[in-house]
């Protein structure tokens, strides 16, 4: 067929930012899937206390300290967590290195009060279903957390090498901030859902 | 193309082949009100489906097919957007009208209290029979008054099974954890079967069961006998029968009330020989089938929770003998 | 819209497509984008066309087997009591025969129609994330050969391709049978996923400029509502193997109710994925059904909007739909009438969809071609199936067919009646592109009559079975039963409709191997992936074209207008805005990469040891994180800079 050329592409930038990004549309993509995933969990989580005849079944409710310790790491590390996509917007190569260390400190303190939360379920998986699905979700977000932390780790050392200093990566870290977002957004009905339900 | 040689074969064969649709497990071979409803429901679907279906088939047909009048525009398009508004009208009607029709068939259906209730319990691959006014339990073989409404409670001992018994009614699951019912009433007495509709594991083909549904006397008859414990052996072979079953590990498994075979793990054999059949189904009782099922349970029903249990054949003759004594 | 590129800055000083001859453009866009004949190409490409092509051909082998299955209960259950197949057998060849045709065949047959056909229809270089596209398939391999191979060694899953708990349970399903089921399904949900994600990222965001929304054609637009039906429906049933898994091998109970658990609970999120599975399978076929009418019909589709407004409410009652799975668990009645009502209201959306297909052939001049032949069986026979679906749709009409061979029936008539026949149209349609050669009319013609009537003469009768008592997933059935007449009709209708596929798989290997010459576009389509040639080049498009109207093959006349200005010496495509597609960014595409491939690799083992021991999920995602870094981490070409 013959063409005819009607526009012109070179002046178009090389590579998009926020919207204009691939990866931006895929992190979202992915959130939808897990966010999904997580919903189906509390639902599945009310279906089994609908069911039973007691709540918690068989066990205590959990322990608060914990897991409200958690929380309260995990909202205080957006404060970082947005700063650090102000700095990745205005390509702040040093600024970002360090909210990245940052947010990967931040990323590893919630694991190891996570260590505590286990136990303070005062259930085992195999225990009863109320066992089952308290682990499944804790677990879940768990993995969701270790992730996150991994990927960061990840892009920290990317930002210390060679690669660093490009539009690309600074939509990396902004995308790396809004997954990180979605980890503690995630996480409230989970908590609410363990800690709080069983105390209704 | 398609419509011409289409349209008459499915279509036109189907109507007329669905009262043929008899047996012995039919949906459409009605014993009772409630199979009597569905099936009337099944054939207003199927009319109001077929015609529906004949006259989308037809007008494709047609769009296919029709003579074209050169240059056609603006007009042609306008018609078809109405054709088409108004055909999409027509189908919200008609699926208000289904839903209303079937809702209206849900409310006359609904369950309801029995004036005699009987509880059936699901088991890996055979049917638990209760009755627990009299006090008794059968196995595969449930009898039912004629024009009494009959409550069922449905349980599982092990995986889902599905209580489905066509002639008389539609099915209902056995789930394990749960208690689920249904209602049978049957109009004139019959002989109607009934087979497992979930799947349920090896031999879950074999799975049926039979609905007999009788008088009010022969079903006081019948209460009567099965609460009995089993009628004592009456000559020398039956009791040798009696003893190389209380000898052998089929006492384990299987309960003969009056004597010491108390074993709950298999169906109650008090009077087996009463029963229409054996092995859920899948066998005529009579002296042969009974001495084939216990000499080889498992080329007859593979993976069935029977185990083979070595007899000689004289033992086998006399075990089978007694089974068939205990009317 | 043209622009002075002179008076610009431009971002890069690498060469654009308008700075050098088309000839020379083209032979260094192909340097730039083939895949090397290598082995190591073979593993490290990226290119959409290549893996499509595979994902295709390797669902159709998997249908192949997942039909001799079928053929083998066919056999078994042509006589009462036949002996051929024993109970464990055939237990294990009819959830294979499920598991393969749901989750092995027809899901990603689709997506991969997708992937090949999506960027070339909306005028791309590459899908989204191509490297993801990858390991998409290498993961779907997996899972599949996982099934087969455990199969071959007698122990494939026997527990329905619905493995309801607690048939499918720890007490119930001793032994590693049902944990190969549930793995492979983790297997392909996760293969589908990330195809889901490429294809939502293609299609919104790398639309050639002008390609506005209401300009998509509507195979894409089924693709996008197919892709966020998986993506919202596949999490239920991630969810509902793992707990399987976790039930079987270390003792949770979500499924035992003496400890709290509940066998409905599997059927709830079962289905939950399940009925949208039915769309995800079937949207992709209506989106080829309204591209090949207009094609024979020789005039755009007639009410593109209503189209694909039903498509999207489709996918939105797809949802609503779940529990009428379940009209026979005994739950509230007035609840179950609810879902009555959203499932017969599906046949207003589907009901759009037939009558604009048949305004469209009314108002044009259709050519019986052998694609519009199998549309038109597709609409004689999915409307037969729709309307056995309004039956079952009815609470009580659904608890007399419910789990029978009327079911069978309905289900088939959908699926093979309402996806099968517009694929295999498709594939008439689409393979001169894929190929570039032809398939043959006069035996398409022959394929069509073999496979119509084989279709119906084995499953019509089936109706009356279920209507006569015969229950689903029997081995046998006794001969007093009345069964064995008809039984013995539909196994031996069976044996055509296979014909049907023999003579149309030997037609589909001989034309790619010695078919006549396709040209760009055999068909005079008006869609964009004719505007190229056939099969296309690595790259798909010289220049990428400019869209104006939803038909841009019939409205251009026969010069096609296109954007120049991108670089051809990296992989580079266009980024475009979500609804007008206007061009925002000139985005780099992946290089081929052996990365996906080994952490497909890595995963495999992971998934597929934790099986054995939960241990294997923590030192299994060792190699899976170093296999997924390798894959990220930047190489520095110049697909990486800026």
């Amino acid at each position: 067929m013959k063409e005819r050329i009607v526009h012109d592409l070179s002046h178009l930038p090389l590579h998009g930012l926020g919207t204009a990004s691939l990866t931006w549309w895929g992190t979202c993509a992915f959130m939808l899937i897990e966010g999904t995933g997580f919903a189906l969990s509390v639902a599945v989580y009310l279906y089994l206390m609908s069911l039973a005849p007691a709540w918690p079944i068989d066990a205590p409710a959990p322990d608060l300290l914990a897991g409200t310790l958690l929380t309260c790491l995990l909202l205080i590390s957006l404060v970082p967590n947005l700063l650090l996509r102000r700095w990745a917007e205005r390509e702040d190569l040093h600024k970002v290195r360090i909210g990245l260390v940052v947010m990967t400190v931040a990323g590893v303190l919630p694991l190891i009060v996570r260590i505590f939360e286990f136990p303070a379920l005062h259930v085992s998986w195999d225990d009863s279903a109320y066992g089952s699905i308290t682990w499944l979700m804790l677990g879940l977000h768990t993995t969701h957390i270790l992730t996150d932390v991994v990927d960061t780790v990840v892009l920290m050392a990317l930002m210390f090498s060679r690669h660093a200093d490009k539009p690309r990566r600074y939509g990396d870290v902004s995308d790396n901030v809004m997954y990180w977002n979605f980890v503690v957004a995630t996480w409230v009905p989970i908590y609410i859902c363990l800690y709080w339900v069983p105390r209704l | 193309m398609i419509a011409r040689r289409g349209v008459p074969l499915p279509a036109l064969l189907a109507l007329p082949l669905l009262p043929g649709c008899t047996g012995m497990q039919s949906s459409l071979d009605v014993g009772g009100p409630a199979a009597g409803e569905l099936r009337l429901l099944i054939v207003s679907f199927t009319v109001i489906c077929g015609i529906v279906w004949l006259l989308v088939v037809a007008t494709l047909g047609w769009a296919l097919l029709r003579r074209r009048p050169a240059g056609t525009g603006a007009r042609t398009q306008r018609q078809l957007t109405w054709a088409v508004s108004l055909s999409v009208a027509a189908t919200a009607i008609i699926v208000a009208g289904l839903t209303t029709l079937s809702f209206l068939a849900t409310r006359s259906l609904g369950g309801g209290d029995g004036e005699i209730e009987v509880v059936a319990v699901g088991q890996q691959w055979w049917w638990q029979f209760l009755y627990p006014r009299e006090g008794f339990q059968t196995a595969n073989e449930l009898h039912i008054p004629v024009g009494r409404t009959v409550r069922i409670r449905l349980e599982s001992a092990d995986v889902i099974h599905s209580f489905w018994v066509p002639s008389l009614s539609g099915k209902m699951d056995m789930i394990p954890g749960r208690t689920t019912a249904l209602t049978l009433k049957a109009e004139r007495p019959g002989v109607y079967r009934g087979q497992c509709a979930e799947f349920c594991g090896l031999q879950h083909s074999h799975m049926g069961f039979t609905v007999i549904a009788e008088d009010d006397v022969s079903y006081r008859k019948w209460l009567t006998g099965q609460a009995q414990p089993a009628r004592p052996a009456a000559t020398e072979e039956i009791r040798a029968g009696q003893a190389v079953f209380l000898a052998k590990p089929c006492a384990a498994c299987h309960t003969i009330r009056g004597t010491t075979a108390v074993g709950t793990a298999g169906p109650d054999l008090t009077h087996i020989g009463s029963r229409r059949s054996i092995a859920a189904g899948l066998l005529e009782t009579t002296r042969g089938t009974l001495a084939a099922w216990t000499a080889d349970p498992q080329t007859l029903k593979p993976g069935t929770t029977m185990p083979l249990v070595p007899l000689t054949s004289i033992e086998l003759r006399q075990v089978a003998v007694y089974l068939e004594s205990l009317k | 819209m043209t622009g002075n590129r002179n008076a610009r800055t431009r971002e890069d000083d690498r060469p654009s497509d308008t700075d050098v001859s088309d000839a020379e453009g083209e032979r260094r866009l192909l340097a730039t984008w083939a895949t090397p004949r290598t082995l190591k190409g073979v593993l490290s490409t990226v290119d959409h066309k290549i893996i499509g092509r595979r994902y295709i051909a390797t669902a159709f082998v998997f249908l192949i087997l997942g039909g001799l299955l079928a053929l083998a209960m066919r056999l078994q259950l042509a006589a009462p009591e036949a002996r051929f197949i024993g109970p464990d057998r055939y237990n294990q060849i009819f959830t294979m025969h499920g598991s393969t045709m749901m989750f092995l065949f027809a899901v990603p047959v689709m997506e991969a129609v997708g992937v090949f056909l999506v960027p070339l229809m909306i005028g791309t270089r590459n899908i989204a994330f191509p490297r993801l596209n990858a390991f998409s398939y290498w993961i779907f391999l997996s899972g599949g050969i996982l099934l087969w191979v455990s199969f071959a060694l007698d122990v494939g899953p026997d527990v329905g391709w619905f493995a309801y708990v607690p048939l499918a349970g720890p007490e119930f399903s001793p032994g590693k049978r049902a944990d190969i089921w549930a793995q492979m399904i983790t297997f392909t949900e996760l293969a589908a996923l990330a195809v889901a994600v490429e294809l939502v990222a293609t299609i919104l965001k790398q639309r050639a400029p002008g390609m506005s929304l209401d300009r998509i054609p509507v195979f894409v637009w089924a693709m996008l509502v197919t892709s966020f039906l998986i993506i919202m429906a596949m999490p239920a049933i991630m969810i509902a193997s793992s707990t399987l898994i976790l039930d079987r091998l270390v003792g949770t109970q979500f499924y035992n109710p003496a400890e709290g658990g509940d066998a409905l609970l599997w059927q709830h999120l079962f289905w939950f994925f399940g009925h949208p599975e039915v769309y995800i399978i079937f949207l992709p076929a209506v989106g080829m059904v309204s591209t090949i009418i207009p094609t024979f019909a020789g005039r755009p589709i007639f009410g593109y909007l209503p189209l694909v407004m039903a498509l999207i409410a489709t996918g939105i009652l797809s949802f609503g739909l779940w529990v009428h799975h379940m009209f026979t668990t005994g739950l509230p009645r007035l609840g179950e009438s609810f879902f009555t009502a959203s499932s017969m209201s599906i046949a207003i959306p589907a009901g759009v969809q037939i009558f604009c297909w048949i305004a469209t052939l009314w108002a044009g001049r259709p050519q019986l071609k052998t694609p519009l032949l199998f549309v038109c069986g597709f609409i004689f026979t999915f409307v037969l199936g729709g309307m056995t679906g309004v039956m079952v749709a009815s609470v009580p009409l659904d608890t007399q067919v419910h789990d029978t061979y009327f079911v069978v029936a309905h289900f088939h008539y959908v699926l093979i009646g309402g996806a099968l026949f517009p694929l295999i149209a498709a594939v008439y349609y689409w393979l001169p592109k894929v190929s570039g050669r032809m398939m043959s009319e006069r035996l398409g013609r022959i394929v069509f009559a073999l496979i119509f009537l084989g279709f119906h003469g084995t499953f019509f009768p089936m109706h009356f079975l279920g209507l006569m008592g015969m229950p689903r997933r029997v081995y046998t059935y006794q001969p007093e039963m009345g069964w064995g007449g008809l039984n013995l009709f539909v196994s031996l209708s069976a044996l055509v409709l296979a014909a049907g596929f023999l003579l149309f798989f030997i037609d589909a290997i001989r034309s790619a191997r010695s078919g006549p010459l396709a040209g760009p576009n055999p068909w005079n389509a008006p869609t964009l992936e004719w505007a190229t040639s056939s099969p296309p080049p690595a790259y798909n498009f010289r220049r990428i074209p400019v869209v104006t109207s939803a038909n841009p093959l019939w409205d251009n006349g026969e010069t096609l207008p296109v954007a120049g200005g991108l670089n051809i010496d990296r992989r580079e495509l266009l980024v475009s805005s979500v609804v007008e597609a206007l061009p925002e960014a000139r985005e780099s595409s992946p290089t081929d990469s052996i990365w996906p491939f080994w952490a497909a690799m890595a995963t495999s083992i992971l998934l597929i040891t934790s099986i054995f021991t939960p241990w294997a999920v923590v030192w299994g995602s060792i190699p899976v994180a170093i296999t997924l870094i390798g894959w990220f981490w930047p190489k520095g070409e110049p697909e990486d800079e800026a």
